[in-house]
């Protein structure tokens, strides 16, 4: 069947062929240890995103015909779920916690002044694809808000201006290589 | 594989012994709040200098769940002379080795006699702190899965039903369910499958509690689930966390994994016919699917849409079958009651609201982090006692409990006890926990405004007065906060609150509207200043620009 054939190419343009297939082959097997049933819709999803770190249409397509879902609700399940995003990310990623503590705290002026240093607002990638803006609902980090995420590193008790360093020490590493 | 209750004795004989072995046992927090100030470093740095100090024989360092007080991470404790120290850094390791057995450190010392500590009872958290979560042996040193093991061999589920009827337990999720109810009701359900689902998914911002138990000690939810699975005639059990916490969903996998090893779970636990097994599901970062229903509907994968109730998931749940849903916290709570008898919850709190409650203190308060208090215990305790003020002189405003679903408690309610029903009659809820405190940089319709916009976007968009009213009363407070509200909208404010609340179909549609009815209760004045002086005395909303320009 050709629809269940693994996606040769990926618009991520990933070129090691191999380790593209080792990726795969851990989605098949999150998908083998739930029997390949429909049910299994949202845990392999959680799986693609992990190893690819975004969905795109190819994986969607890959995902609907191996576990025999409508695309249609592949779709409706990928985007109704704010935790799974059909954008690829930035080389770096800053996640600013939104919850009511850090809100509390401060984070909006913390993207403020996010969004006038690199000018991008939540949501959004640079240009260049080196930084991504996200909001998340809560880390549950709450007792050190507000917190930030900076490559799957929380930090607590955080300012504009310690957000801001954070961020320009990936640029300027990346202006310097 | 057969467990007897002398092999989980000397399980437990081992594990003790082997702790007390060492003269000097540091526990280094390895929580999510005081990992992300870097502890795991410091207690890399404390193992390697003990090491290299050759002191592996009578020093143990180990890393413990929740001590409770995140706003001074990382903290570690010094047993077993009882010393805490917090904001550790591992420019202090050597020091603190230095000082075993002498005097402490007072520069990091963390006084452990301060309200923070001594006025929390613990029950839930008994366990937080304490032992490693990431080893059952350490879990078993403390009566862990000794409920289990008298469950399975010595009560009937009608008995275990009763003992938790007995105790009077209400769920901790929110609502406030009696728990004996519920089981009753999946117990007498006929059908040979059933299932038990462990409700962590804590989507409320602001809260933190379930994702500490899980991180600290998720035996106990997984032992609370197992009795529960027997009471009501379940095989099957699912855990259904949030993936935004992938410290918790590690701790619990590695949990689950440990338990089947140990025979705890499985086939034929402690050698009775009784077989359990547990799966974990991650959320995938949509609040609604806190609701039941709409639970059920995430781990079937599908899309997290609410359905109307009845029929109830304890007659009709997940994939058709009778299920029982409880929160992570109940669940913990359930071991305690088998143990101690469900008299003795009963013996704990108010008339109508019984045992602990643990709430996650934070906003503008100086001790944020995790308190576990009888249920009745004062509100303005909490706050300054336990919570020890507001920070820089401030004034305090307000407490806001149950996140989006629930209210804002002004000044003049806080020495109302903290219970189901006072909650309820100041217009707020019991929630699932969190309480964030506000001083006066907090607007008031800036905060209504925000819980709001969380409610639009989290609403799913199955039922109309959700999906359309949320947003409607949105754009009304936007119009407010920005300065070009009419006195006229309040009225219209509070009339879609009243519709929204009142026609929608699940929990979320009747709870959104909760944080401005309780803000236009008691903050009336502070939406008057915002439409008729265009001024935000908070200072939070942006208002300058439009009276230029008016």
């Amino acid at each position: 069947m050709d629809i269940k054939s693994e996606p040769s190419s990926r618009s991520s343009g990933e070129p090691a062929q191999t380790t593209e297939d080792r990726r795969w082959r851990l989605v098949n097997r999150t998908m083998r240890m739930h029997g390949n049933e429909p049910h299994a819709l949202i845990e392999t999803l959680h799986s693609v995103q992990e190893h690819f770190g975004f969905l795109d249409l190819d994986a969607l397509k890959y995902v609907a015909g191996a576990l025999r879902v409508p695309l249609s609700r592949v779709y409706a399940v990928a985007t109704f779920y704010h935790y799974f995003t059909l954008k690829p990310p930035g080389e770096h990623t800053c996640v600013v916690c939104k919850g009511t503590a850090c809100y509390i705290g401060g984070a909006s002026s913390i993207l403020d002044s996010i969004q006038q240093e690199v000018g991008i607002g939540p949501g959004e990638t640079t240009s260049d694809g080196q930084i991504s803006l996200l909001t998340a609902r809560c880390l549950g980090s709450c007792g050190l808000a507000p917190a930030t995420v900076f490559d799957g590193q929380i930090c607590g008790r955080m300012t504009s201006a310690a957000v801001l360093e954070r961020i320009r020490r990936w640029t300027n590493h990346d202006t310097g290589d | 594989m057969t467990l007897a209750i002398e092999d989980l004795e000397g399980i437990a004989k081992i594990e003790k012994e082997r702790q007390e072995g060492f003269r000097h046992r540091i526990n280094v927090c390895i929580a999510a709040g005081c990992l992300s100030c870097q502890s795991g470093l410091v207690r890399e740095a404390l193992e390697k200098e003990v090491g290299r100090r050759g002191m592996e024989n009578w020093c143990l360092v180990k890393g413990v769940g929740c001590l409770g007080l995140c706003a001074a991470g990382p903290l570690i404790s010094v047993e077993p002379d009882g010393v805490y120290y917090q904001g550790v850094t591992v420019s202090d390791v050597s020091e603190i080795l230095d000082s075993l057995g002498g005097s402490p450190i007072g520069r990091l010392h963390c006084p452990a006699q301060s309200p923070f500590f001594t006025r929390q009872h613990r029950i839930v958290t008994e366990n937080c702190g304490k032992i490693d979560p990431e080893r059952i042996e350490d879990y078993i040193a403390e009566r862990g899965y000794e409920a289990l093991y008298t469950v399975l061999r010595s009560m009937t589920p009608g008995e275990v039903i009763e003992q938790v009827v007995a105790s009077g337990m209400r769920g901790r999720g929110g609502a406030g369910f009696p728990s004996g109810l519920k089981w009753t009701a999946v117990s007498k359900a006929v059908n040979n499958t059933k299932f038990v689902i462990c409700n962590a998914d804590e989507g409320d911002p602001g809260a933190f509690m379930d994702r500490s138990v899980l991180e600290s000690d998720p035996h106990r939810v997984i032992e609370g689930m197992a009795i529960a699975a027997y009471a009501v005639g379940a095989r099957h059990g699912y855990v259904y966390v949030r993936a935004e916490y992938p410290l918790a969903v590690k701790r619990v996998r590695t949990a689950i994994a440990q338990a089947e090893r140990l025979g705890v779970l499985g086939s034929g636990i402690f050698n009775t016919r009784f077989d359990f097994k547990i799966e974990v599901r991650l959320g995938a970062g949509a609040f609604v699917c806190g609701e039941e229903t709409a639970l059920i509907a995430s781990i079937e994968g599908r899309l997290g849409r609410p359905r109307p109730r009845p029929p109830f998931p304890a007659e009709f749940g997940l994939w058709g079958c009778p299920t029982l849903i409880n929160n992570v916290e109940t669940l913990a709570n359930i071991p305690p009651i088998v143990r101690n008898g469900g008299r003795w919850l009963a013996g704990i709190g108010t008339e109508k609201s019984k045992g602990t409650k643990v709430f996650a203190l934070a906003g503008r308060v100086n001790n944020t982090g995790l308190i576990e208090v009888p249920m009745g215990t004062i509100l303005r305790d909490i706050v300054f006692d336990i919570g020890g003020g507001i920070p820089e002189g401030r004034q305090f405003k307000a407490v806001q409990t149950g996140g989006p679903s629930g209210g804002c408690i002004p000044e003049q309610h806080l020495d109302m006890p903290v219970d189901y029903e006072s909650l309820a009659a100041v217009g707020s809820i019991m929630g699932s926990g969190g309480m964030i405190i506000m001083d006066d940089a907090s607007c008031m319709v800036d905060v209504a405004q925000f819980f709001m916009e969380f409610c639009m976007s989290e609403s799913c968009g199955k039922c109309v007065p959700c999906r359309v009213g949320t947003t409607q009363i949105y754009h009304l407070l936007r119009k407010i906060t920005n300065g070009t509200g009419k006195p006229s909208d309040l009225a219209m404010l509070e009339e879609l609150c009243d519709l929204v609340k009142n026609t929608s179909l699940c929990g979320l549609g009747q709870t959104a509207p909760n944080p401005v009815i309780s803000t236009l209760r008691y903050f009336r004045n502070e939406y008057l200043e915002h439409i008729d002086d265009k001024t935000c005395q908070a200072g939070a909303c942006k208002i300058g620009s439009v009276r230029e320009a008016l």
